[in-house]
C-alpha cells in the first residue's frame, strides 16, 4: 500500500529546566490515503507532540533529532520552509484543534476568519504568480490582496462546506460572532475550516473531548461521513478508546513516546497483543462493577526507562525488555506490535 | 442496598428550585435562568446515587445548592431529618462537617501557595478542637487511606499530578469524617488508567469510612460502574430515576435512551453511525413549554407541548414522559 504519510524513527526532545525530556523515541507511523488512524494514549505520552511535529509547529523548546516525516514521497523535515508554508501546512495537512472555545478570535465574525484562511490557503490559490518560493515574502504578499474572482469562488465553496457541516442558514451564520455559536457548532465550523483547503490529511487533536456525549456522537458521525466522502485521511488523537473505536479504521497506541501497537480497529479490540494495550482496555469502566487499574506511574521522560518504556509496569517483563527496544513485529494482518513477549489470546467478549 | 421503611434517607430534597436572574448591561433583570427547576430525590445511607446529564442541565447547580453554596429559590433540603436550606450561617457551617463537596477541578480548589500539609490541617482547625499533635496523627491516617506518602505533605499543589491532586482533595474532606460526600465530576480530565485507580479509591474509602456519595458526572460508563441508583437530568429537571442496572438495561425516557445510545461501545458496531438525536439542548433561559425534551424528542406529540409530564412511577422506576 502506498502510504500518504509515513513517519520513520522520529526523535523529538524538549529542553526543560529539569533536563532534556525525550518526548518521542524513534516513533514510526503510517497513514494510507483515505484512512482514519487513531493515535491513542494517555496524557503526556507524546500524541500532541507528534501531531505538532508533523505540522511543523513544535514549540521553540522542542527539537527534532532524527528520523523523517515523508508526505507523498517528500521528506518534510528537509523541505524548504517556504514550500512547507505554501503547500503543506494548512493546505495538504490541516488541523482541528481540541478546544473550539478558544480557537476563534472572539472579536471577528466567523465569516471574516474563514475568509482570512481562504485568502492564504484556498485550493484555488494559483501557485505561480501569487506565491513565491521563499518564506520571507509576507508583506509584499499582503499588499497583493485578494483577487475578486477567487474571493467569489472561495465564498461559494465556504457556503457549501458550512452547509455540509450542518450549520443552519450558512449565509447569515458567517456574519455572526463566535460566542453566538454553541460548542458543538463551533467544532462543526472548525471541521469546515479543516476541509476547505482540500487537504490530503487532517490532524484532529482530541476534537470531541470538550463536548457532551450526544454532541460528540453527532460530530463523530459527521466527521467520518465527510472524510469518507472526500477521501481525506485523518490522524485522530484521543485518549478515549471508545471514541477511537467509533471513528478509526486503524489504531496506534502510544506510551511514553513510543508506539506500542498498531492494528486495524477490529483486530485491535479483539486481539490486543501488547500488555499495555490489554491493561488500558481493562482499565475502562466495565458493567461488571470491577475496577482494574494499571499499577505504577507513567515514567518521567527526562530519565526514561531503558529498552521498552513500559517494562517497569509490565507483568511479563524480562531482562531483554530492560535492555533493548523491541522491534515492530507482525502478529496479524497489518497488526504490528513492539513487544518482546506479545500476548496472543483474544479478549473474552465482555461488553 | 435493600432499603427498609425503617431507615430514613440521609438527604431528602423536595421540589428544589434554583433560578438565577439574567441581567442586561444596566443591571436590570431581563429574565430567569432556570438552572434547577423542581428536583425531588432522596439519598439513602451507604448508597452511591449518580446524577447524570449534559453540561448545562443543572447538575452542578443542584449539588452546590444542596451544599449551601447557592441559596435555594424554593423547595426543601432535609439532611439527617433537618431542613438545612435556610439556616443561619453559623448553624449551616456546623452541618458542613457531615456534608462535604469535592470540586470538579482539585488543582484549582487547592490554594497554590499552601503546602499540602497546610491544606489538610485547615478543615480540622475550623471544625474541631483537636490539638496540633492530634491533628497530625489524624492527617497521617487519612493520608495513608488515600494512598499518598508523607513526602507529599511538603509539596505545593502544582508539584502533584492530576490523580494525586484528587487524592489530596479527598483527604481534605475525609479528615472531618463526613456522612455524605458530593462528588462533582470526580474523574473528568483524568486518563483511563488514573481514573480506574481513583474510582477504586472511592470504593475503598466508601467502605472504610461508611460514606454515602452523590456522584455527579456526565460519564455514563463511570456512573454505571460506581452507582447503585441513577438520576438523569435534563434542563433542570429529573427525567428518569431508578436502579442503575435497570435503567441501563431498558431506559424508559427518550432522553435517557438517546444518552445511552450516544456512548461509544467497544467491540461491536459503531453506535454513532446510527445515532439519531439531532440538535442541542435549548437555552435554560428559554425553556420549552410542556415537556422540556419535546424539541429534540422523536416521539413528541401535541400533548407534550401542552402539558409537562410529572415524574411518575413506571415499573419501580420514576419517569417523566407521557409515553413511558
Amino acid at each position: 500500500m502506498a502510504e500518504l504519510l509515513s513517519v520513520r524513527r522520529l526523535e523529538v526532545s524538549f529542553v526543560t529546566e529539569q533536563g532534556v525530556a525525550r518526548v518521542l523515541d524513534r516513533i514510526s507511523l503510517d497513514i494510507a490515503p483515505g484512512e482514519v488512524v487513531g493515535l491513542v494514549g494517555e496524557s503526556g505520552c507524546g500524541k500532541t507532540t507528534l501531531a505538532r511535529a508533523i505540522l511543523g509547529i513544535l514549540p521553540a523548546a522542542g527539537q527534532i533529532h532524527g528520523g523523517e516525516i515523508v508526505l507523498k514521497g517528500r521528506d518534510l523535515l528537509r523541505e524548504d520552509p517556504g514550500v512547507i508554508n505554501d503547500h503543506v501546512r494548512g493546505r495538504a495537512i490541516t488541523f482541528i484543534p481540541q478546544d473550539p472555545f478558544s480557537s476563534f478570535n472572539p472579536l471577528f465574525s466567523v465569516g471574516t476568519q474563514i475568509m482570512d484562511l481562504m485568502k492564504w490557503k484556498s485550493p484555488r490559490r494559483a501557485r505561480g504568480n501569487e506565491s513565491t518560493r521563499t518564506g520571507s515574502t509576507l508583506w509584499p504578499a499582503l499588499l497583493r490582496g485578494y483577487p475578486r474572482a477567487r474571493h467569489r469562488a472561495d465564498l461559494a465553496a465556504v457556503l457549501d462546506v458550512v452547509r455540509g457541516v450542518q450549520i443552519p442558514e450558512p449565509a447569515q451564520a458567517l456574519g455572526r460572532l463566535p460566542h453566538e455559536f454553541s460548542g458543538g457548532q463551533r467544532q462543526r465550523l472548525m471541521i469546515a475550516m479543516a476541509l476547505l483547503p482540500s487537504p490530503d490529511l487532517i490532524i484532529a487533536d482530541e476534537p470531541t473531548t470538550a463536548l457532551d456525549v450526544t454532541i460528540q456522537a453527532q460530530i463523530l458521525r459527521l466527521l467520518r461521513q465527510l472524510v469518507k466522502d472526500r477521501g481525506v485521511s485523518v490522524l485522530f488523537t484521543t485518549h478515549d478508546l471508545g471514541v477511537a473505536h467509533e471513528i478509526c479504521d486503524r489504531i496506534v497506541v502510544m506510551y511514553a513516546g513510543q508506539e506500542m501497537e498498531a492494528a486495524p480497529t477490529d483486530a485491535f479490540f479483539r486481539r490486543p497483543a501488547h500488555p499495555y494495550t490489554r491493561r488500558l482496555l481493562d482499565s475502562l469502566p466495565s458493567p461488571d462493577a470491577e475496577i482494574r487499574d494499571i499499577p505504577g506511574e507513567v515514567p518521567s521522560l527526562i530519565d526514561p526507562p531503558s529498552g521498552c518504556r513500559f517494562h517497569p509496569r509490565c507483568d511479563d517483563a524480562t531482562a531483554e525488555c530492560h535492555t533493548s527496544l523491541p522491534p515492530a513485529r507482525a502478529v496479524g494482518d497489518e497488526h504490528d506490535v513492539r513487544c518482546h513477549h506479545p500476548l496472543d489470546a483474544p479478549v473474552e467478549t465482555g461488553a | 442496598m435493600s432499603r427498609t421503611a425503617a431507615r430514613a434517607p440521609l438527604l431528602e430534597v423536595v421540589d428544589l428550585v434554583r433560578h438565577f436572574p439574567v441581567r442586561n448591561a444596566f443591571g436590570r433583570r431581563t429574565g430567569w435562568l432556570r438552572a434547577v427547576d423542581g428536583v425531588t430525590l432522596s439519598v439513602w445511607p451507604g448508597e452511591t446515587l449518580g446524577l447524570v446529564g449534559e453540561s448545562g442541565c443543572g447538575k452542578t447547580t443542584f449539588g452546590k445548592t444542596v451544599m449551601g453554596i447557592h441559596a435555594p429559590t424554593a423547595g426543601e433540603i432535609r439532611f439527617l431529618g433537618r431542613e438545612i436550606g435556610r439556616l443561619p450561617k453559623g448553624e449551616r457551617r456546623r452541618i458542613a462537617k457531615d456534608l462535604q463537596y469535592v470540586y470538579q477541578d482539585p488543582g484549582a480548589s487547592l490554594d497554590p501557595r499552601w503546602k499540602i500539609v497546610h491544606s489538610l490541617h485547615e478543615p480540622l482547625i475550623i471544625h474541631t478542637r483537636l490539638g496540633r499533635a492530634e491533628r497530625e496523627a489524624e492527617v497521617q491516617a487519612i493520608l495513608r487511606a488515600v494512598g499518598l506518602r508523607d513526602t507529599h505533605l511538603h509539596l505545593y499543589p502544582h508539584e502533584l499530578s492530576g490523580g494525586q491532586q484528587r487524592r489530596v482533595g479527598l483527604a481534605r474532606i475525609l479528615t472531618l469524617r463526613p456522612r455524605l460526600v458530593i462528588l462533582d465530576e470526580p474523574t473528568s480530565g483524568l486518563d483511563v488508567s488514573v481514573q480506574a485507580s481513583v474510582l477504586k479509591l472511592f470504593r475503598q474509602l466508601q467502605s472504610e469510612f461508611a460514606l454515602t456519595y452523590l456522584f455527579i458526572s456526565h460519564d455514563l460508563a463511570v456512573v454505571r460502574t460506581m452507582c447503585q441508583r441513577l438520576a438523569v437530568m435534563y434542563l433542570g429537571k429529573i427525567v428518569e430515576l431508578g436502579e442503575t442496572r435497570a435503567v441501563f438495561a431498558g431506559p424508559r425516557h427518550p432522553y435517557t435512551q438517546s444518552l445511552l445510545a450516544a456512548v461509544p461501545r467497544i467491540g461491536g458496531p459503531r453506535v454513532t453511525q446510527e445515532f439519531a438525536l439531532e440538535g442541542e439542548p435549548p437555552n435554560p433561559r428559554d425553556v420549552p413549554s410542556g415537556c422540556r425534551f419535546r424539541t429534540r424528542c422523536p416521539l413528541a406529540k401535541d400533548v407534550c407541548a401542552a402539558e409537562e409530564p410529572p415524574l411518575r412511577d413506571v415499573g419501580g422506576r420514576h419517569v417523566a414522559c407521557h409515553f413511558a
